[in-house]
């Protein structure tokens, strides 16, 4: 599949990198022992050391230190075992300290790799340049006073990931991709609870667009994007516009971009010329970093198994699609869900289930996976009853639309509603026998050579049966008696 | 009871252990010789109440047979030390009426020990100065000083805890150096100054001036007070990152051990041209008393000196620039609302709050920190720092102890240097090296000049061996016989 973009001028390749800030999992921040908890109230979670009063110093969560090395094993990258804080000096009413706490020249993770898998089946190596632990900001609160902006310093000093791709991604449907996947990831290993909403998981997008072979066109970067969808569109706007302008003669300026989810476009943040001096140095609060390869190799051993290995495990050992183990396995929960109901059975026909029937269900309740009325043991006993001819497939849709609505067990709905199939050879001929004699014509045009009329027969039988006999021995009687 | 005032801090625990003296008679002494000697300006606040309830307390530990290792001691403070409940200005405007919720460790550490809280004692704004004139309450005045001359600097940044020391209106006071703002002060005052290793005490709760740099030390009448005195104040902090888990040596035994045996070394590079000739004078007596001794004394070479100071002046504005930038006027301090916009109020609180040499150090530093000057600057200066704790590594490895003059000069008037910048950095030229390589160094009174004025020499060692630094000290002082007594000291008629 091409991902040019057709131009008046020709085809364009489009060129992004993406930075995530990703909220480490911890129960306190980065440099103070402050609760990272949502949802608390405005100032409430904020130590001496957040809001920067004389005196206090930064001291390292060894937690945040930890996750940080997970996660860079979770992407296959460099571990430095040295590493530096260094000072990123701005001024903003969010920033109490006057300077933002982050890793400038010697990040604690360096190179890595991610892939990506797409619709059309492809699946691409997108480089990851580095990953830096980071203070985040406070809050300012524009909308409590028409003149005053207020400032919530809950998330002063809480802790971030920022992680830095390679240029790799070209198209939009990429970069959504490889958001997902990173937040997949990250939340096999637990270092990032990769919730968007509450600002755990923010993406700035860097995009350019060049004529194929040409050198990097003059990039822009979309700020703060917070859903996947967001960073998609913001793609794709940008890349019209960015097209648009060089197209209609115009230039491309590095600057700073803003989403505008309302239109749908982005505009303009502030210049490179604006751009701050943040005038980095080395934290001298602060040591550098420093860890032996043991202690790495400690936090290695104890990786739990990741979605792109899992997924090779299930088309591989589990004979499931690849499309198939990739829903099963984006979420870790699902993964999970999947391994419990459908250990020691047919690996395939409970992963058609969970995708098909259960998911359709939940999407139709607006539910997710958590708040399902049915438990993967649930789910492994509805299809051990059709697996083990109690219950016909189709029966087992209505059971199954009934244990989602009540929660009860499979075997006890069939039992209390007498759905189980009938496999008695005497009973389904004796039916077979009534529906002969009830369209004596359908069976001469039958046996005239109108082989369609076969599955009316079909249905005729088992409508006959309340869809309870077996259509297996349905049909194979139906094939005799017709002769 | 101003004899009580002439007692060391050891002599008064004898005194205090032995019940000769209450730990609130001793307290009422000190508030009494500061309230007399106030037109020294050394206490920005004095702490009366607080004083005498502690010292109350102390009476009490004592009584009980709980008294710590400093009980009932009458210490000042540098209001660069945060002090819980008590208004700590790092004597800056943009400060002013910060009344911390907390208090610093080194502080917290002493009295947890039994000292008693006098006050706050005048430093340079932001511990930036060699004069002591950069305060926002005016400059301290060295005791030293003729009343019917002009008034002299205490030194700086400390100005106020050598004044306060010299003056016998604090038998003990904290400082804190950055390129020799406890050393400069107390060899301008005559007293015993000394600067830790970088580590020992923790620079929790201590307003930030240049955080690599940055020390708390004791200033003390004696070796032996100061000893005692850094003994409490060092220790691990784990609430400081740069703070070190080293067991502290064994002083006492040390300081009874005598310098026999020991090599001293003396770098070339601290004869300098221009020096006072007592100063050199002093130095070489130095060398002497200590061969008397029976150490041995060899030339060294310290060769990247000349670099120090202006090494030191990239790194320390640079980190003070980054430092300083949370004095905003937004959560405590003063705020000056002028103009709509927050930038407005962040530059006028800012301009308002900090004074010149503040601001001055703020722009080197931001300067030096700039894209596209950062290597040329900082980088290099950090190179240049690096070689200079090489050669301290190369010289420790030869010698035990290195003894150099603590200034260029004596106390100078105040007021003569203060527009020309240069020449004030250079007060620091043999305190700086120290701090940039992270060693212990301490000066001791050991003489005075011609026009009577004190004269310190500096004693520095390797890094954590304070040990062998207050072993040569110790014997400086025993031989030199210095005993100081300024004019203007509490108790004397023109005080």
């Amino acid at each position: 599949m091409s991902n040019l973009v057709q131009g008046q001028t020709g085809e364009w390749e489009v060129v992004i990198g993406m930075e995530v800030h990703a909220q480490v999992t911890s129960d306190s921040k980065l440099f103070s022992g402050s609760s990272t908890a949502f949802g608390a109230g405005p100032n409430q979670n904020v130590s001496l050391v957040d809001a920067a009063m004389p005196g206090m110093l930064p001291v390292i969560n060894g937690t945040c230190v930890r996750q940080a090395i997970k996660t860079g094993l979770g992407l296959k990258a460099d571990i430095n075992l040295t590493s530096v804080f260094d000072r990123k000096n701005y001024f903003y009413a969010d920033l109490p300290q006057g300077y933002q706490i982050s890793q400038f020249k010697h990040p604690i993770v360096g190179e890595g790799v991610l892939t990506i898998e797409l619709s059309d089946g492809s699946s691409h190596v997108i480089g990851i340049e580095r990953l830096h632990l980071e203070q985040d900001a406070g809050k300012s609160l524009h909308d409590q006073h028409p003149s005053k902006s207020y400032i919530d310093l809950n998330r002063s000093g809480v802790a971030l990931m920022e992680i830095v791709s390679k240029p790799d991604l070209r198209s939009a449907e990429q970069a959504g991709a490889y958001i997902k996947k990173l937040r997949s990831i990250l939340r096999y290993l637990g270092t990032c609870d990769g919730n968007m909403e509450e600002g755990s998981l923010r993406a700035d997008v860097n995009v350019s667009v060049r004529k194929p072979g040409a050198p990097l066109g003059t990039r822009t970067e979309t700020k703060n994007l917070n859903s996947v969808r967001f960073i998609m569109q913001s793609i794709d706007a940008e890349v019209e516009r960015q097209i648009e302008v060089i197209e209609g003669g115009g230039e491309i300026f590095q600057e700073t971009r803003l989403f505008d989810t309302s239109t749908g476009m982005t505009r303009a943040m502030r210049s490179k010329e604006d751009a701050h001096d943040y005038r980095y140095f080395p934290d001298p609060d602060l040591l550098p970093l420093t860890f032996t390869q043991n202690y790495v190799d400690q936090i290695a051993a104890e990786l739990p198994e990741l979605p792109d290995d899992l997924r090779v495990r299930m088309v591989n050992d589990y004979g499931l699609s690849s499309y198939d183990a990739a829903v099963l396995t984006e979420e870790r929960e699902t993964a999970l869900f999947y391994e419990k109901a459908s250990i020691g059975r047919d690996r395939k026909i409970v992963a058609n289930w969970m995708s098909v029937e259960l998911f359709g269900a939940l999407n139709k309740a607006g539910k997710t996976l958590a708040e399902s009325p049915i438990t993967p043991v649930a789910l492994g006993e509805l299809v051990d009853l059709i697996t083990d001819g109690t219950i016909s497939g189709r029966i087992a849709k209505d059971v199954f639309a009934d244990m989602f609505e009540t929660g009860k067990a499979a075997a006890n709905i069939i039992e209390s509603k007498g759905l189980k199939q009938v496999s008695d050879t005497g009973a389904i001929e004796a039916m077979i026998d009534k529906v002969i004699a009830e369209n004596q014509d359908k069976v001469d045009e039958y046996r005239n050579g109108k082989d369609k009329l076969f599955g009316f027969f079909v249905g005729q039988t088992m409508k006959l049966s309340g869809g309870q006999a077996n259509p297996g021995m349905v049909n194979q009687l139906l094939k005799n008696k017709l002769k | 009871m101003s004899d009580l005032l002439q007692l060391s801090a050891v002599e008064a625990r004898a005194a205090l252990a032995s019940k000769k003296c209450t730990a609130t008679e001793l307290t009422q002494s000190y508030l009494d010789a500061a309230v007399q000697t106030e037109a020294l300006n050394n206490y920005v606040q004095l702490t009366h109440d607080k004083a005498l309830e502690m010292a109350a307390a102390s009476d009490v530990r004592l009584q009980a047979g709980t008294a710590g290792p400093l009980e009932g001691i009458p210490l000042g403070v540098k209001d660069l030390f945060c002090t819980e409940g008590v208004e700590t200005t790092a004597c800056s405007a943009i400060l002013k009426g910060f009344v911390p919720p907390y208090e610093s460790t080194v502080t917290s550490k002493l009295w947890a020990d039994g000292a008693v809280m006098l006050g706050k004692l005048n430093c340079d704004e932001f511990a930036m100065g060699s004069a002591n004139e950069t305060s926002v309450f005016g400059p301290a005045v060295n005791p030293w000083s003729d009343s019917n001359g002009p008034n002299l600097a205490a030194g700086g940044s400390s100005g106020g805890s050598a004044s306060a020391i010299a003056a016998q209106s604090a038998l003990l006071a904290t400082g804190t150096d950055t390129g020799g703002s406890i050393r400069q002060p107390a060899a301008f005052c005559g007293v015993v100054g000394m600067k830790p290793t970088y580590g020992r005490c923790s620079r929790w709760g201590i307003v930030a001036f240049a955080s690599s740099l940055d020390q708390a030390g004791p200033f003390a009448r004696t070796v032996a007070d100061s000893a005692l005195m850094f003994s409490s104040m060092a220790g691990f902090d784990a609430k400081d990152s740069t703070s070190a888990n080293s067991p502290l040596p064994d002083l006492a035994s040390a300081m009874a051990a005598g310098v026999k045996g020991m090599k001293i070394g003396i770098p070339v590079e601290y004869q300098r041209d221009g020096m006072d000739a007592a100063i050199t004078t002093l130095w070489e007596q130095g060398q002497e008393w200590l061969k008397d001794a029976g150490a041995e004394i060899v030339p060294i070479s310290l060769p990247h000196t000349a670099y120090a100071l202006p090494c030191y002046y990239i790194i320390a504005p640079a980190e003070a620039s980054s430092n300083l930038a949370r004095y905003d006027g937004v959560r405590y301090g003063q705020r000056v609302e002028e103009g709509g916009s927050l930038d407005d109020m962040y530059e006028a609180s800012r301009a308002a709050g900090f004074g010149e040499e503040v601001q001055r150090r703020i722009l080197i530093g931001t300067y030096a920190l700039s894209a596209g000057y950062y290597d040329a600057y900082y980088l290099k200066a950090q190179k240049v720092r690096r070689l200079i704790r090489n050669d301290f590594d190369a010289a420790f490895a030869d010698v035990d102890a290195i003894l150099t003059p603590t200034t260029p000069s004596v106390a100078f008037p105040l007021g003569v240097k203060q527009d020309d910048p240069i020449t004030m950095y250079l007060n620091d030229v043999f305190t700086v090296p120290a701090n940039l390589a992270g060693i212990p160094g301490i000066s001791v009174p050991a003489g005075l000049s011609s026009d009577g004025l004190p004269l310190g020499l500096q004693v520095l060692s390797g890094a954590f061996c304070e040990e062998k630094m207050y072993q040569v000290a110790q014997v400086i002082e025993t031989q030199s016989g210095f005993s100081g007594a300024p004019q203007r000291a509490a108790g004397r008629a023109n005080s």
